[in-house]
């Protein structure tokens, strides 16, 4: 063996994922504050308006307050996620392919993506952490509101912000450049409307056919999946069904995402 | 074992977007390769073939030089090598292993300066060589002397903690060659690298590459200088259309240019009409029309101008343009691929 083809030390899959995750909690942390205006300021200004305006002119019926709660939240969650993976992804890719020095990194293009997505889900975690105690502050206390299944507000979470982070993934990967505000008026506006995060799904028991067109919508299990494990009183979906249909969508959001970025690096 | 080996590399781009006004025979603007007729070397409409087949042995330790014209494949030839770019067919190895089957072991083993330089924007000029060394498995420790004296090295030690879009492309270029050296590789792969330097910054970049060549790295670059492929290069490839014209030492490829000095005369109108009466001065070795551009191989040096002037306005053409190139690797080049360097 010779100096060329002898193998230098090999570097653990593990090791460059934690340097690739350090590269983005450090980018991250330079723009917190543009990343949680960008994120939570349409979760919150909604809050405000719906959650704290309107109750005080005895506008809403009593209630609504813990229906919306966890409807802010999956909103908040969603965007943020979506976002922290799609508009790096654009930059990235864009003219000056500066994703580059990290596809050079030794480890497969996958992992790369993979990355990517946890840095995503991170960013999720962080905008719900930072609305819930700004929503319970301005509501006041709300009935029915409880933190006491824990483990099950973390499971949807985890399951809703890999579901959109992988979704940022596809749609920042996919599609181009020049559309990606459009992406947001037609892809992401409707799915905010129709995700059952300003109204449980219950209360379409009014519109029957939107309660079934609706479940194609993923925004709608993290909302009911959230009413499920903050205000379990609220009429919601069975937290088991909402687990389910969250698994199959990360997945396959997760499928799409990884093949478009593949197909976007190896050029 | 040679360090790098390509067996019938071939890269065939799918159909450019397609222009606003449809182009007649010719491929899409700027595109410098192949046209794109339809059948054009087997490809259907639109595709456009990078590469045709591409043989190549780089040795251990050796520096290469990869030269020719825009729209070579120079760069799809060292994207496919650095793992970036999925070849159409044929196989390429680094240090034994495959680009595509081992990606991840080529990639552990090179270092890469691009054609543009491609800086992590979110990161200052001192990150982006920090980060890139802890995506190779270094510790920030054992980085950070190192990219200390790499960024004294190119020169833009001020600029360590300056964002990446307050560097000048130069200064962008420079951090470009700097995080290819960061994790020491065995492999330097480099895309015409004193494209925007300046003088100085090219030379002390020079100086860096004899070292590393004398420490026994593998080094392939790209470029668009003659002369600086002449000096630094142990082997030359000369490619063009996607394939190897010539592969030999500055030497030997020297000692291959066609004789004479080559005089280059611009015409008002179709050197054609000229061709053989130029062919009959004295000292003329080999004349070549290509629309108003007349090729003059002298023996005699740029003597030959004057009656090539006086012949060319006897028929009522202008001389435009005229210049002398002394045998070199720049003739056998235009020789060779029918155009000059840029
Ligand atoms: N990503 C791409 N998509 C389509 N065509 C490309 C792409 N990259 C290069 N080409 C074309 O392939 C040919 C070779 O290009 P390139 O390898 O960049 O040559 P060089 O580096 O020698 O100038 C050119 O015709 C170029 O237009
Ligand atoms: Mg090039």
């Amino acid at each position: 063996m010779n100096a060329t083809t002898a193998d230098p030390h090999p570097v653990r899959a593990s090791t460059v994922f934690f340097a690739l995750l350090r590269r983005d909690v450090l980018v991250a942390r330079k723009e917190l504050a543009f990343f949680l205006v960008r994120t939570t300021m349409q979760p919150l200004l909604f809050l405000i308006v719906f959650g704290y305006l309107l109750p005080k002119m005895n506008f809403m019926a009593k209630g609504y307050q813990a229906a919306l709660l966890p409807g802010i939240l999956a909103v908040s969650l969603s965007l943020s996620a979506i976002q922290s993976v799609a508009l790096p992804m654009v930059q990235d890719f864009g003219w000056t392919k500066e994703i580059e020095d990290r596809l050079l990194a030794p480890v497969s293009t996958q992992l790369i993506a993979a990355e990517k997505i946890v840095a995503g889900m991170l960013q999720g975690f962080i905008s719900v952490a930072f609305v819930l105690p700004i929503a319970r502050l301005l509501m006041g206390p709300i009935s029915g509101l409880t933190l006491s299944h824990g483990g099950e507000v973390l499971l949807i979470v985890l399951l809703g912000s890999l579901a959109f982070s992988s979704l940022g993934m596809w749609l920042g990967t996919a599609i181009a450049p020049q559309q990606i505000g459009l992406m947001f008026s037609v892809i992401i506006a409707p799915m905010l409307f129709f995700g059952c995060a300003y109204y449980p799904w219950k209360g379409l028991d009014v519109v029957p056919v939107l309660k079934y067109v609706v479940l194609v919508n993923p925004m709608v299990y993290v909302a009911e999946g959230m009413r499920g494990a903050l205000t379990p009183g609220v009429p919601h979906m069975p937290l088991s069904v909402v687990y389910v249909a969250l698994v199959v969508i990360a997945g396959t959001f997760w499928t799409f995402g990884m093949r478009a970025f593949y197909k976007r690096a190896i050029g | 074992m040679a360090a790098i080996e390509t067996h019938g590399l071939r890269k065939v781009y799918p159909a450019p977007p397609p222009p606003k006004k449809r182009g007649r025979a010719a491929g899409p603007p700027g595109m410098g390769g192949p046209p794109s007729a339809p059948g054009a070397f087997g490809a259907p409409r639109g595709e456009i073939v990078a590469l045709q087949g591409l043989d190549l042995e780089v040795r251990e330790g050796e520096f290469f030089g990869l030269l020719g014209p825009n729209g070579a494949g120079k760069t799809t030839t060292i994207g496919i090598l650095t793992t970036r770019v999925k070849p159409t067919a044929g196989t390429a190895r680094v240090g034994g292993a495959d680009v595509t089957s081992e990606a991840v072991r080529v990639r552990q083993r090179i270092g890469v300066v691009p054609q543009r330089p491609n800086p992590d924007r979110a990161l200052n000029a001192l990150e982006n060589l920090l980060f890139h060394a802890a995506y190779f498995g270094i510790p920030a420790a054992v980085a950070a002397p190192r990219a200390g004296q790499l960024l004294e090295q190119l020169g833009i030690s001020d600029k360590a903690h300056a964002k990446v879009d307050e560097m000048s492309g130069g200064q962008q270029q420079r951090l470009m060659i700097a995080r290819a050296l960061i994790h020491e590789p065995q492999v330097i792969f480099l895309d015409e690298p004193t494209v925007g330097l300046d003088p100085q910054t090219r030379l002390s970049l020079w100086e860096i590459l004899r070292v590393l060549h004398n420490e026994g790295r593998t080094i392939v670059m790209t470029t668009h200088y003659m002369d600086e492929a002449d000096k630094l290069c142990d082997r030359i490839a000369i490619v063009d259309h996607g394939q190897l014209l010539e592969l030999d030492t500055p030497a030997s490829l020297k000692q291959r240019a066609p004789g004479g000095t080559l005089v280059e005369v611009t015409l008002a109108g179709d050197a054609a009409a000229i061709v053989d009466a130029v062919r009959g001065l004295d000292g003329v070795l080999r004349v070549e029309a290509k629309g108003p551009l007349l090729r003059v191989y002298s023996d005699r040096g740029g003597r030959v101008i004057s009656p090539v002037i006086q012949i060319a306005e006897d028929n009522g053409a202008a001389v435009t343009n005229i210049s002398l190139t002394e045998p070199s690797l720049e003739t056998l080049f235009v020789s060779r691929t029918g155009r000059k360097l840029d």
